[in-house]
């Protein structure tokens, strides 16, 4: 039990009044960027990564990673206050968090959101204790074949899950994958689909996509339907957050799914936002309750945000001992661990215990902190929809716009809010489902790299993916998930030949 | 009594108003010898946040304030969208701005070879190179290898089944892997990954035989063992330091041409370049402001923990050396078939 020694010392460390207050801080900032859509956690950090650079490295990752916290909370709450993810991993959230709070449930999404969202963080942290060593050289097995079958498993959970026709989300799929590859190529090198505009060479991104698609479509379909948000009504008080803590034990099987996916999604690592789309997708699917999915069911907020957080902390662990970035945040803070003069590597365990550990202990108490912080804003955020549409609607396009803005500061990024807003509103009034687009240009390009990046290795076998037991047990239980719907239907039959069967002998 | 008054203060007129013309006349000239960033300054990284080239901004970034080389502060952004082009775009269009800075490397000019972007290297004011970061052939910590030429005749022996992971496409990496490639006869797989750190890893986790990263990118997994070090593409070996694995300093390493590499060296540089239209006296500025920041301690701290050369070059001697590198990685390229541009 070295680690558990490590983690006392690493305790020692972080409850240092400073570095106590600078968690405090860091939550702070970082709900109010989580808040903001598009400002959000990569960008937080960024803007404050300069302060730090004169501090104690401790005390520098601290303030940062609490922002981390900070900002995954809040990221949340705009998803289910307004429907817009102001963090691609809350993209999820959105799905039963919303509706919740359009049925005046906001105070109840709100808690059930950030208790699961601390449980996930809690099981990340515990694992990335108990198991840092084995966890890395877990991790180091994961190639580019591993990398598409997670994806892929990630794809086959969620995929097939909409209660839209199939042909519908076919289509969406593909319209995302299309806005995927909208810029440069890692493998051949070269610009796709950029049709001559300089704006779209980085790509199209993410937030502005889904900012567009959920804030601007939902409002524009708000609008349509003549300004009624039921929230209004809803009655705002602490005791509503106590309330749901105590209903909370009742979804163990959602928090532990949830966090379990998590973590696996934050080693391997595929991140939050994979995370978060899968374990939706395998709640609606196993949960008993899954016919109520999509209509404010808090299983539905559960499930992704446990697995959201999980995976953001556990993803923490790849990027110390073995210098990947499983999110976008974790990539700005490895460039200041370089600038602090820390090396991320396995001997950054063994050079600088202090940092890793104490890192690791203000894991615990940050989390913690964060979900007290946030658990009392619940009532603060809530009362935001009592104000009347007519004054919060407007504010909400300002506030979409100005995200818009924040990722690239570029002003085409606006029209393509914009281009998106439509194309949410007229996916809604057509019937096709939006999730499947998101997934897709979320993981799309990550994934096209990598099945490309392994036909490379294989010269063009598809064997790789089946060429050793951890590749190959991912990519069945991928098929497996994808086909699901036709095994059900297989065995349903067979279970009726065999009822029908007797009656015929008698 | 009173006409001298008045000649006095006539003649005080005269004096502020000549003084007047003295200041207005020079005016413009003074300008240009002194031209200062009158607003907040923006070091634009063209590559993704911790990267080399974002750490190369922060640490110029870091050895100004601490130095308080100029007096307006600095934000570092990254634009690494479509493998940097997004930061010269971003840069070309500001036009005469001397508060908007692109720090690259050579992608600066080989970029506009290989991709169909909207700027050349010619549009921009070159500014510096700063530092040039070296090349390392590594392999796995336990492979059998120990030098250059045992390497590359296993790689031929191999066939073309031997892996090489490097960053992006048609960039430095599969660029030296080529010329590896025509200097012994051996077959690569290259295959591209997003960054040197990820190929690092796959190479650490055995997935792949070799690559080609700059020393910081692999410091890791080489304090570790996980990673050797066989040789470093550069004339003479790098600069002696404390030692890095329990046997080595980056000095210890020996230089593929030591080793009989037909490469007499390949390093990157690191380079800063203004939008067009820059007045001179803003491109001499920041020309003096870097020089200045190679001599501060922040700087050698920086060349230390990243292994890499410090060699400053600019004005005349900076355009020389893009033209020269230009054609040289052109005749590569045309090879290769890469050219677009």
């Amino acid at each position: 039990m070295a680690n558990l020694d490590s983690l006392f010392h690493g305790f020692a460390v972080a409850l240092t009044l400073q570095h106590v207050a600078l968690m405090m801080i860091g939550v702070l900032l970082g709900i109010l960027v989580g808040v903001l859509p598009g400002l959000g956690a990569p960008n937080g950090v960024t803007l404050l990564l300069p302060l730090t650079y004169t501090m104690d490295p401790v005390g520098a990752i601290i303030l940062l990673t609490s922002m981390y916290w900070g900002a995954l909370f809040g990221g949340s709450t705009t998803s289910i206050l307004f429907n817009i993810p102001g963090e691609p991993s809350s993209v999820a959230t959105t799905f039963d968090g919303h509706p919740m709070a359009k049925q005046g449930r906001a105070i109840q999404a709100l808690s059930f959101a950030f208790l699961s969202a601390g449980f996930g963080a809690m099981v990340g942290v515990i694992v990335t204790t108990l198991l840092s060593g084995w966890v890395t050289s877990f991790a180091l097995q994961f190639s580019s074949p591993e990398f598409f079958a997670v994806y892929f498993l990630a794809f086959a959970s969620f995929v097939g899950l909409s209660g839209a026709q199939a042909s519908k989300t076919i289509v969406s799929i593909l319209l995302g994958f299309a806005f995927a590859t909208v810029g440069m190529d890692t493998i051949s090198g070269s610009l796709r689909l950029t049709f001559g505009f300089d704006e779209l060479l980085r790509g199209i991104s993410f937030l502005i996509v889904v900012i567009g698609l959920f804030g601007i479509g939902e409002l524009l379909l708000t609008m349509e339907e003549g300004l009624k948000f039921e929230g209004v009504k809803a009655k705002v008080s602490l005791a509503g957050v106590m309330e749901t803590l105590v209903r909370m034990p009742r979804y163990w099987v959602a928090l532990v799914r949830g966090s379990l996916i998590g973590v696996w999604m934050g080693i391997t690592p595929g991140g939050p936002t994979a995370a978060s789309f899968m374990s939706y997708g395998l709640a609606k699917r196993f949960s008993r309750r899954r016919e109520h999915f999509g209509t404010g069911e808090p299983e539905g907020v559960i499930a992704p945000e446990t697995a959201d957080h999980g995976a953001g902390t556990a993803a923490m662990l790849p990027m110390l001992a073995l210098g990947i970035p499983g999110s976008a945040t974790a990539a700005v803070m490895m460039g200041g661990l370089m600038i602090w003069g820390l090396n991320p590597g396995p001997m950054l365990f063994i050079e600088r215990p202090d940092f890793v550990w104490g890192l690791i202990a203000s894991m615990y108490i940050g989390n913690v902190v964060a979900v007290v912080l946030v658990l009392a804003t619940v009532p603060l955020f809530a009362s935001i929809l009592r104000i009347p549409f007519a004054i919060i609607g407007p504010l909400i396009v300002v506030v979409c716009f100005i995200g818009a803005w924040t990722v690239g500061a570029s002003k085409p990024d606006l029209w393509i809010a914009l281009i998106f807003g439509v194309i949410g509103y007229v996916f809604k009034k057509l019937d096709y489902p939006i999730a499947p687009l998101v997934l897709a240009l979320v993981l799309g390009d990550k994934a096209e790299d990598a099945f490309r990046q392994s036909m490379l290795m294989s010269q063009g076998s598809l064997n790789i993916f089946f060429s050793n037991p951890l590749v190959g047990t991912i990519t069945t239980l991928a098929v497996i998930l994808l086909t699901w719907p036709l095994w059900m239907s297989l065995i349903r039959r067979a279970h009726l030949l065999r009822i029908t069967q007797p009656k015929v002998v008698e | 009594m009173i006409p001298k008054v008045i000649d006095a203060q006539r003649a005080l007129r005269f004096a502020a108003s000549a003084a007047m013309a003295l200041v207005l006349g020079t005016a413009p000239a003074f300008a240009q010898a002194e031209w200062k960033p009158t607003k907040p300054v923006e070091f634009v990284g063209a590559a993704g946040a911790g990267g080399g080239t974002d750490i190369f901004a922060r640490a110029v970034q870091l050895a100004i304030q601490n130095n308080k080389l100029i007096d307006q502060p600095i934000l570092v952004s990254n634009k690494g969208g479509g493998s940097g082009a997004e930061t010269f775009v971003y840069v070309k269009a500001a036009e005469g701005d001397g508060h908007k800075l692109a720090f690259g490397t050579s992608n600066l000019y080989t970029l506009p070879m290989v991709a169909k972007v909207a700027f050349k290297h010619t549009d921009f004011m070159p500014v510096a190179a700063m530092v040039f970061d070296e090349f390392i052939l590594w392999t796995k910590g336990d492979a059998p290898y120990n030098d250059y030429k045992s390497f590359t005749a296993a790689a031929k022996a191999a066939n073309g089944t031997f892996k090489m992971a490097g960053a992006l496409s048609k960039d430095t990496d599969q660029t030296l892997t080529r010329l590896i490639e025509k200097d012994t006869g051996a077959k690569f797989v290259y295959i591209p990954f997003k960054s040197g750190g990820e190929a690092s890893v796959q190479l650490t986790g055995g997935h792949v035989q070799s690559h080609v990263n700059n020393p910081s990118e692999s410091l890791g997994h080489w304090k570790a063992g996980q990673l050797k070090a066989l040789c470093v593409f550069s004339k003479e070996r790098m600069a002696e330091g404390p030692k890095v694995t329990q046997t080595q300093g980056w000095s210890d390493i020996p230089t593929c041409k030591e080793q009989g590499a037909g490469i007499e060296s390949y390093q990157m540089p690191r380079t800063v370049a203004l939008p067009p239209g820059t007045p001179q006296a803003a491109v001499d500025f920041w020309a003096g402001v870097l020089k200045k920041v190679t001599e501060t301690p922040e700087w050698k701290d920086y060349l230390t923990r990243t292994a890499q050369t410090g060699r400053f070059i600019a004005g005349n001697d900076f355009k020389a050396f893009i033209d020269e590198d230009e054609k040289r990685t052109r005749k590569v390229y045309e090879e290769e078939g890469w050219l677009v541009n």
